[in-house]
């Protein structure tokens, strides 16, 4: 989960990291008293989770209250790169001589934590990993021994910081550090990191992602989650735990097994080449064992999704047996007429592996005039994509 | 031959006593896994009846491994101990763990990894413990040993060796190959940190006289199929077919499997087929497809 960057600077204020003075707002005219409270003058800041914001016009500095209300005004609403500006920040202002890069990072490559840090912050950091790869220090992080102030030390020292900022640096480094373990971060980001004219150093500005498997140890990380912003079809499907992500096309599908559905996703927008261009709809995975309630619950949600005109469920049983699958079906068929949902949209069903002669048989018994079933995935994929160009 | 698993495989379960522990124990005793202890420290000096068979409960890997000679530990305990389990598999220095776990903090998988290297999990596997996993299948050699939750029926011993990062793309696979066989199926896992990588399958699959053809699948996210590509270039003389799954996944989601996502232009399947193809290996449209690749390779 990618955090706004009043979130991240919360998080940075928690565990001690230096940051100024700042609160969201959702109304123009909340910016007047909240600018008087930080001393009559603040940055207007657009909150969206996307880079490019100050080109855009998403940042600006307000000199006293009223012009404050005027620039959140102006900066509340906005689209930026496709994302509305629901919330401004508005920070205390700051006398900038300088601004570095610093961050945390997982790196898959080498299967452990990375630090980079550069003088050259306030730009996009991939920039200057491109063009001047040389001012940006990376320096691989042990998990077990974490950031020690000798660590810290050592990753501030290969970004060449200026000698007289080692010390606060290499402190906000262990303090960063601390955000990215005790909130079971994958990125910890501070860009820029700045140097004020009386030579403090602080986190003006950051982006933070945090890692959804740890929710368990992070009761906290839930309020934290923009549900305002969710689709409303994925908040439903995470409602009932159910792995969804909506997608653009018109062919429903649900399957079993991360892999498998990606796959089966790509199937049906190959199939749907020669049908009309019809692509997936959602990617939905009901997981390993699944049982018939979560197949109805599953088939529940992409029946709800206008955009869906077919549906294909793609089922290999391993652990998942197939007669369970074919149960779902049928019974969330009857379970949606019950509602009086009316469903007319066509299901292809291809059931293999685990008890997948049982589970053809139950869906041939129940005979729905909906669901028809094809033995290959491919075939299965083409059949669907056929009747979504309908 | 096979990789990693064979009959002689000594297989213990962590995590043995729970719901998931005992439906998998049963299964892999049902396939005819030599299964020769639980741990489960509140439980031991126990003993668990699988249909007739008494699988003793121990209270550490380290005892178990003492009492039964085990060299493999399956780990199905929750997310939250896992760390810990895998810890002390390390510390007893058996030399395969396999982890089914889905869901681990990646912070918790780092730190276990960081932890099993420098203890010495050479990447050979030849000292130190192996690590298969987090959030996997694990690993099956047909008609011999079966280390996690692949079913066993789905085919035969045979000649192809299979690596994949996805559980029932796996299954799939074997499905559409199952009148040919494998010597060695290996699900190594979705995670963004896993122990055992595509490159670990590919070296070994190489060096085993039993594989005569390597399926190889990948999905979107990291470089590890990119990094695979480079090592089969430079190390690998037997044919790879491959197959790359998430074509159609839209940028900064995460589909699935928590490393399964496309970051910036960073991740993508297409990157990941043309690096591939670019080492010389074949790879598949769709999972039907790679498997008709596969059986030309291995008619030509």
């Amino acid at each position: 989960m990618d955090l706004f960057e009043y979130q991240a600077r919360d998080l940075f204020a928690k565990h001690d990291v230096p940051v100024l003075a700042g609160e969201v707002i959702e109304t123009p005219e909340a910016a007047r008293e909240l600018t008087e409270r930080l001393g009559g003058r603040a940055v207007v800041k657009a909150q969206v989770k996307t880079g490019g914001r100050g080109k855009a016009g998403g940042v600006k500095l307000a000199s006293d209250p009223a012009d404050a209300v005027e620039k959140a005004g102006q900066i509340l609403g906005m689209d930026i790169k496709g994302h509305t500006v629901h919330k401004v920040m508005l920070a205390q202002t700051a006398d900038i001589q300088e601004e570095y890069y610093v961050s945390f990072l997982l790196d898959r490559t080498n299967r452990t934590f990375l630090a980079m840090a550069s003088v050259e912050g306030g730009v996009e950091i991939e920039e200057v990993a491109a063009t001047k790869p040389e001012a940006l220090a990376k320096i691989p992080v042990d998990a077990i021994e974490g950031v020690t102030e000798a660590k810290a030390r050592e990753i501030a020292e290969a970004a060449k910081f200026p000698a007289e900022l080692i010390d606060q640096i290499s402190n906000v480094l262990v303090k960063l550090w601390d955000v990215f373990v005790k909130e079971d971060a994958l990125l910890v980001e501070v860009n820029p990191l700045v140097k004020t004219a009386d030579g403090k150093v602080i986190a003006l500005d950051g982006k933070v992602s945090l890692d959804a498997n740890a929710d368990f140890r992070q009761p906290e990380h839930e309020a934290l989650e923009d549900k305002a912003a969710a689709n409303p079809l994925e908040a439903a499907a995470k409602a009932k735990n159910l792995n969804y992500v909506k997608l653009d096309g018109q062919v429903g599908i649900i399957g079993n097994g991360a892999g498998l559905v990606m796959s089966t996703l790509d199937v049906v927008a190959y199939a749907g080449e020669a049908h009309n261009n019809v692509k997936p709809a959602n990617f939905l995975d009901i997981g390993g064992g699944a049982s018939a309630e979560v197949m109805a619950n599953g088939l529940e949600i992409i029946l709800g999704d206008p955009d869906v005109k077919s549906v294909f469920v793609n089922v290999f049983g391993g652990i998942t047996a197939c007669d369970a699958v074919a149960n779902g079906i049928v019974q969330a068929l009857e379970l949606l007429k019950s509602k009086g949902e009316d469903v007319n949209k066509p299901l292809v069903v291809r059931l293999d592996g685990n008890n997948a002669e049982l589970g053809r048989k139950i869906l041939t018994d129940a005979a729905h005039p909906l669901v028809q079933q094809v033995d290959t995935m491919d075939g299965a994929a083409d059949k669907a994509a056929e009747l979504a160009a309908k | 031959m096979a990789i990693f698993l064979t009959k002689e495989s000594k297989v213990i379960v962590q995590g043995m006593t729970g719901s998931e522990g005992q439906k998998h124990t049963k299964r892999m005793l049902a396939s005819g896994t030599n299964i020769v202890g639980g741990v489960n420290p509140r439980k031991a000096g126990t003993t668990v009846d699988f249909d007739g068979t008494e699988v003793p409960v121990f209270g550490g890997v380290k005892e178990a491994m003492e009492a039964t000679g085990a060299d493999v530990t399956v780990i199905f305990v929750p997310p939250k101990f896992t760390k810990d389990a895998v810890i002390e598999a390390v510390d007893a220095g058996i030399g395969l763990a396999v982890v089914i776990t889905e869901g681990i903090a990646v912070h918790d998988t780092a730190y276990f990894w960081d932890y099993a290297t420098q203890k010495g999990a050479a990447s050979d596997g030849k000292q130190g413990t192996r690590i298969v996993g987090p959030n996997c299948p694990g690993l099956i050699t047909p008609g011999q040993s079966n280390a996690g939750i692949i079913p066993s029926d789905i085919t035969k011993p045979g000649r192809i060796g299979l690596v994949s990062k996805s559980g029932t793309l796996t299954y799939q696979m074997m499905y559409e190959l199952r009148d040919i066989g494998f010597s060695t199926c290996v699900g190594i896992g979705g995670d963004p940190v896993i122990g055992t990588t595509h490159i670990d399958a590919l070296k070994a699959f190489e060096a085993d006289p039993d594989t005569d053809l390597i399926v190889m699948i990948g999905e979107i996210g990291g470089d590890a199929e990119e990094r695979a590509a480079d090592f089969i270039k430079e190390n690998v003389t037997k044919p790879v077919v491959g197959y790359v799954a998430g074509f159609t996944a839209p940028e900064g989601k995460t589909m699935g499997h928590a490393g399964a996502i496309v970051s910036g232009s960073s991740g993508t399947a297409q990157a990941k087929k043309e690096a591939l193809e670019a080492a010389g290996v074949k790879v598949g449209k769709t999972p039907s497809e790679t498997a008709r690749l596969a059986r030309e390779r291995l008619s030509a």
